[in-house]
């Protein structure tokens, strides 16, 4: 199969994750689309890597999954924080930034 | 036959990523996400990115989903009674408006970049990919990776290294319980007397949840047969 394909499903995700993270209410489902967009970003990353026979793509690609593994981290202890100070897990009602 | 698997990997990842945002339980998304995980290591193993592949599977599609699977459990149960609240409350015209919009911008990013894929000038977008001849140390493998990782991405090796031990502490620094010692209330959660107490089915759901409410509302006679009306579902 030639890269192009690679890309254009690459693409296709990242949308869908745009999508998703403009229109989902739950913290949760936003991560979740949150990964999707990375996903997309890291299948194009490593397409271009195989594109031109080197390795800096997957590298990359790996800190990707680094860092999104730490988003998700930090992501699911601030959920778990809301939920025990009892506020709605909702991004529209939680628009306020004080402690 | 690399085509064929192509195109089964391709339908799973974009049916998976459109079953991430479509369902409306998260739970379902999450293992929406899982099947699409599983689906972009095919992806990635055609690509020739066997270790990357085999690190999506184990550290994405095994803990980090578990991770959300753990939330997911414990944050969901409010999650439905809270959409079910707020479903009744007439809410319909911002949603659609949101989801409009939503829709509008990710098609025209979509038509963008289809737009630049196809009328780059890039001879290679249409080929199949450098040269490629399989072997234990070539493109992709573990010990090609590894020789990257530990020579010239030293410091992006080590500084990823330090962000993660800073996000786990992070995360366990975001999610600890407030306020030091437990009171009282936190105490009367699950005693002797309520594991023996006929009602329910002694879920989780019920012992951190139902119980709690149940004592917070001053509810202390256990013999009593709904004192928790939210709890009847359970």
């Amino acid at each position: 199969m030639s890269i192009g394909w690679y890309l254009a499903v690459s693409a296709i995700v990242f949308c869908t994750g745009a999508f998703g993270v403009m229109t989902r209410r739950n913290p949760l489902v936003v991560l979740l689309c949150l990964e999707l967009m990375l996903n997309g970003a890291n299948l194009s990353l490593i397409a271009f890597s195989r594109m031109w026979g080197n390795g800096d793509g997957q590298i990359l690609a790996l800190i990707v999954m680094t860092v999104a593994a730490c988003e998700v981290c930090i992501g699911l202890g601030m959920i778990v924080a809301i939920h025990r100070r009892r506020l709605p897990i909702d991004v529209d009602e939680l628009r306020e930034l004080q402690g | 036959m690399s085509a064929i698997l192509f195109f089964i990997a391709a339908i799973g990842v974009i049916a998976g990523a459109i079953g991430v945002v479509t369902f409306s339980n998260p739970f379902y998304s999450v293992l929406a996400l899982v099947g699409h995980l599983l689906s972009l290591a095919v992806l990635f193993l055609l690509l020739r990115a066997e270790f990357v592949a085999a690190a999506q599977v184990v550290v994405y599609a095994g803990a980090v989903m578990v991770l959300y699977v753990f939330v997911v459990a414990y944050v969901g149960d409010e999650e439905q009674s809270l959409d079910g609240v707020l479903s009744r409350r007439p809410r319909s015209r911002g949603a659609d408006g949101r989801k409009l919009t939503g829709a509008l911008f990710a098609g025209v990013l979509l038509v963008e970049l289809l737009i630049a894929l196809l009328g780059s000038g890039l001879k290679a977008v249409s080929g199949d990919g450098a040269p490629y001849a399989p072997g234990p140390r070539t493109f992709g493998t573990p010990a090609y990776i590894g020789n990257l990782l530990l020579t010239r991405f030293l410091l992006v090796f080590e500084a990823s290294s330090l962000l993660l031990l800073i996000a786990a502490v992070g995360g366990v620094v975001l999610a600890r319980r407030r306020g030091g010692l437990e009171d009282d209330d936190e105490r009367n959660r699950l005693t002797p007397l309520d594991i023996l107490r006929p009602r329910g089915t002694g879920t989780m759901v019920e012992g951190v949840e139902g119980l709690a409410l149940a004592h917070a509302r001053g509810a202390g006679d256990l013999d009593d047969e709904h004192p928790d009306p939210d709890g009847g579902g359970w």
